[in-house]
Parts: structure tokens; sequence; C-alpha cells
């Protein structure tokens, strides 16, 4: 039950701050936003790793460790990739086109 | 505690931070991609903190799931067009979502492997990450067929839909309640997230094409839920933190878009908006009210934006479609050449994804500054000689002002048509995604220019350079 207040506390935080950053984002950032945002859910990849990790046995625990792992991997690696290559085309009228 | 566990806080902490600061430097195009790299550097540090956690006994399944995760993931990624890439981000979104899903099955098999029954407390998160991820996966997947054309993008309704979708969410109520009151079989579970992922797909069938921007940011939010609810699971901060802050960015987007269409969330979701029309309704359609098109030839068009002094451009999803882009830009450049001002108008809802536009016309060097909101420029249509519209048509209905039957009424959209003079750019005098007759095309002032978008614009700069 302490576990579950102190989660709380910290998931109720996250909202606002969570609120508050994004909506300083200018509406000409929204897809890289959104393609960032994603990249960061793929935070989930620790949850793999540490599920993926715990030795569970049998078939199916290998199966969900192993399909959870590789879902984290395409989300990160996939979601960052795409972040990085919609922002490198946005550029100022001073700024020569790489 | 164990100082490699304070260790461990310690990094998911910094973790944290460079996620927070990654977001705010994305308030801005000049730090955006420093903000993108903050993230990257929170995420390995993450990564690499986990591989030091005494609780992972085993590798095999890490390191494998990697090794073929990780190479998908990049060389899709880099490999993808831009036009793809509203699909692209919901099929990531899709698999962030998958894995929250398999994390929380994982951690329920964990708990009852070693014999020991799952209290509630530990239940609930495992129950409620589960559903959401999964609807999140299947619905993700349903969005990217739809966008990739593998499917129908017209909403799919049929009798008794809403009464299929009542008894699968029914279900999963039934289903959660009986496990959170302490029965907690396998099986029971398994039947609980094959219809969160049957729900996923029948919630997002019914949505139109032109509805996917809000849908792809609202299962985005959705994945964030998750994974914010996973970490409740796993008692992990930094899944918490993370997830919420995902959940919270994709709400705020979802309703930024839906109120920039004068809906609610719940009339996009259920309204199954521009469904094929009714027998009743095409016939409505077809026959234009007695209005007259004027079809314009490459040569006038060009001619008149040639000796024009200003110019604005409207693109919409057609532009996108056609891979126009690369083409506008030209036009631009030989419109500026001779000293036309050359503005872009961008509808919030344009496109497939919000900002949609934005990243199109990055990808062909447009300058951002050249770009405006719709409020910022709606004014400066009334001193522009031409409104050149490229393949956008509901975010320049003028039926959103003046027609309260009309489904799209109230929305606010671009005011093209207080140029002094339109052009159009169409495929052909189809209604557009939404189904509705546009009665800017009868607007003595239009001239519409028939034709594939890219097609038409890269006749429109040889015009522009001979005249």
């Amino acid at each position: 039950m302490e576990h579950l207040l102190v989660q709380l506390t910290v998931f109720i935080l996250s909202v606002f701050v969570g609120f508050e950053v994004i909506s300083k984002v200018p509406s000409m950032l929204h897809t890289p936003l959104m393609s960032a945002t994603n990249a960061i859910h793929g935070i989930v990849v620790v949850g793999a790793m540490l599920i993926a990790g715990a030795a569970i046995g049998g078939p199916i625990g290998h199966a969900i460790g192993l399909a959870a792992m590789i879902l984290g991997a395409i989300n990160v690696v996939g979601g960052f990739t795409v972040t990085e290559r919609m922002l490198e085309m946005f550029r100022g009228r001073t700024e020569k086109p790489r | 505690m164990t100082a490699q566990q304070v260790a461990l806080s310690v990094a998911y902490i910094a973790t944290a931070v460079l996620f927070i600061l990654g977001l705010k430097f994305l308030s801005s195009p000049r730090s955006a991609r420093m903000g993108n790299i903050l993230a990257m550097i929170g995420m390995t540090i993450a990564v690499v903190a986990t591989c030091f956690d005494s609780s992972i006994l085993s590798w095999t399944d890490i390191i494998i799931g990697a090794v073929i995760g990780v190479p998908i993931g990049f060389v899709s990624a880099r490999l993808v067009k831009m036009t793809a890439m509203p699909q692209m981000v919901a099929i990531f979104n899709g698999a962030g979502g998958g894995a929250a899903a398999l994390v929380s099955s994982g951690e329920f098999l964990r708990i009852t492997n070693q014999g020991g029954t799952a209290t509630w407390d530990q239940l609930l998160p495992i129950v409620l990450s589960s559903i959401i991820g999964s609807v999140s996966f299947s619905g993700s997947i349903i969005a990217f067929a739809k966008l990739q054309e593998l499917m129908t993008g017209r909403p799919v309704t049929y009798a008794g839909q809403q009464i299929v979708n009542a008894i699968v969410l029914l279900t999963i109520l039934a289903l959660s309640a009986y496990m959170l009151l302490g029965h907690a079989p396998a099986p029971v579970f398994a039947g609980l997230a094959a219809a969160a992922v049957l729900l996923g797909v029948f919630g997002v069938l019914p949505i139109g094409g032109a509805d996917m921007p809000v849908v792809i940011s609202l299962l985005n939010s959705f994945t964030g839920v998750a994974v914010a609810v996973t970490g409740f699971a796993l008692n992990s901060t930094v899944l918490i933190i993370s997830g919420t802050l995902v959940g919270a960015s994709g709400t705020l987007l979802t309703m930024l878009m839906a109120t920039a269409m004068n809906r609610s969330l719940g009339n996009v979701l259920f309204g199954a908006f521009g469904a094929a029309p009714k027998a009743g309704a095409a016939s409505a359609a077809t026959s234009t009210s007695g209005g007259t098109v004027r079809s314009a030839s490459t040569e006038d068009v060009a001619t008149l934006l040639a000796y024009s002094r200003s110019v604005i451009i409207a693109p919409g999803y057609g532009m996108a479609v056609a891979q126009a882009q690369h083409a506008v830009r030209e036009l631009t450049q030989a419109l500026e050449k001779r000293g036309v001002d050359v503005e872009f108008a961008i509808h919030p809802v344009a496109g497939r994804m919000p900002g949609h536009m934005n990243v199109l016309l990055a990808e062909a060097n447009v300058p951002y500054e050249q770009l405006h909101e719709m409020d910022e420029i709606n004014p400066q249509f009334e001193a522009a000689d031409v409104a050149l519209v490229i393949g956008a048509n509901d975010v320049t209905n003028p039926a959103a002002r003046n027609v309260p039957n009309s489904p799209i009424y109230g929305m606010p959209i671009l005011d093209v048509d207080k140029a002094k003079n339109i052009v159009v750019l169409k495929r052909s005098m189809n209604p557009g995604f939404a189904g509705i007759e546009n009665p800017l095309y009868e607007n003595p002032k239009t001239m519409m220019l028939f034709g594939d978008a890219k097609d038409s614009v890269q006749k429109l700069v040889a015009g522009v350079a001979a005249a």
C-alpha cells in the first residue's frame, strides 16, 4: 500500500509536468513531438529486459520475454531514428540545406 | 538498500530528467534536435543501468530479442519515405503498446509461477496495462493498415457494430472484475488480453482515414499510460514518469486536434465520419446545386501566378499522396525569383498526422519561417492575389462557416475564399475524404486545375519560368 501511494505521487506530479512541458510545443513541431514521445515510451524496454531476464522459464515465459524484448527494441530504436530524420530537415531561412 | 540499488535509482532519475529536458527543447525548431539527442542519452543511461540490475538472471532472451528488434527498428525507420511517416509512427507505437502488455503478462506469470497468488494491488496494474497495451497494439496495427492502404481508409461499419463492441467491452470488464476478486487463473488472463486485442481492432475499424491524426495521437497516449501502469506493476519509477509524460502529451495533442475540427472526441471515435454516403445523400452530392465549375489550363494558372504580388499556398493530404512537396518547393523558388511573395498556410489537421505538412515541406527544404499557422495567416488572405490550394479540401470548405447542417459546420477553416483569386489543384471532382461537397469550387473566383498534384505543380514551374 505504501508503494502504491509513493507511485501515485510520482504519477500525479508527472501528469502536471507533462502538460506543462508539452503545451509549450508549437503545432509546427507536433509531428516530431509525437514521434519523440513515441520513442520515450520505448522506456518499456527496461521492463522488457527485467522480464526477459527474470528466467520465468517454460516455453510461454520465454516467448513472452523474447517478444516483449523485440517489440521494445523496435519501439526505442525506430522511434528515435524516425524523430532524428524528421528534425534534421527542419531549418530556417539562414541555414544552408544539409 | 544496497549501493547497487542506489546507483540504479540515481541513473533512472537522470533518465527522467533528460526526458523532461528533451521534451522542453522540442518547443523550438532550433533546439529540437538537441532535445531528441538528450532523450536518446536518457534512454541509453536507463538501458545500460538496467544491465547491472541483479534481478536479471538470464541474458539469452534479452540478447536474442535485441539482436532481432534493433535492426528491424533502425532499418525500417531509415528506409521509410517521409510521406509514409504517419503509419511508421503508428506501428512503432503499436510495438510499444504490445511490449507493455507483454511485460505485465510476464510479471503475472512470474508471480504465479513462484506458487504465489497475486494480491489485488499487484493485479490491478497488471490487468490495466495488459488491457490498455493490447488495445494500443491492435488499434495501431489497424491504423497502420488504413494509412498504408492495405485496407480501405473509409470507416468500416456494419449492422449491430455497436452491440458487438459493447459485448467485447463488457467481457473485458467482467473478466477484470473476476480477476481482481482474487481468481486469477492464467486462461482468464489470456482471455482478457485477447478481448482487449479485439477491442483495439473493432474500435479503430469504424474510424475514417481523415480522422487518423486524432487516432494515432490517442493511441500514443494509450501506450504512454500502459507503460506508466506497467511501472506500477514493476515498481519502476522511471517507467511511471516516462509513460505519464507521453500519456499527458498524447492527451493534449488529441484534445487540440479535436478542437481544431470542432468535434468532440466521442464524435471522432464513434461518429464513423466519412462513411460512404448513403444512396440518397450520394445523389444529392452529384447534383452540384446548379453551380458551374471553372476548369483552367496550366498556362492560365502559371500566368496568373507569375504576375501576382503575393501567393498563399494551402497544402493538404493530396500533396502528401502525390509526393508533390519537392515540386511545390521548386514552384515557390520560381515565383520568388520573379519577386512574388510566397507563404504557406497550414491547417492544424491538414494531412494524416498533427504537423504532417510541416514535416513534408521541411523535407523539401522550405524554411519553417515561411509556414504559418491558421490564426496567423487567415487575416492575410484578403490581401493575397492568389490562394493556391494543393490537395486540401475539407480544411478550405466555406460550408464549415455558413451551412449549419454540414457535417463540418463550425470547424475553423483556412479563409482561402477571401483571396482575390483561388486556384484549386485537385485530382477530380470527387468529394474529399469526408465526402462533403465543397462550394469553394463553384466560387466565381475559383479556377480548378485537374490532375495529379505533382504533375500539375511541375507543369506550373515550367509555365512560370516561361511567362
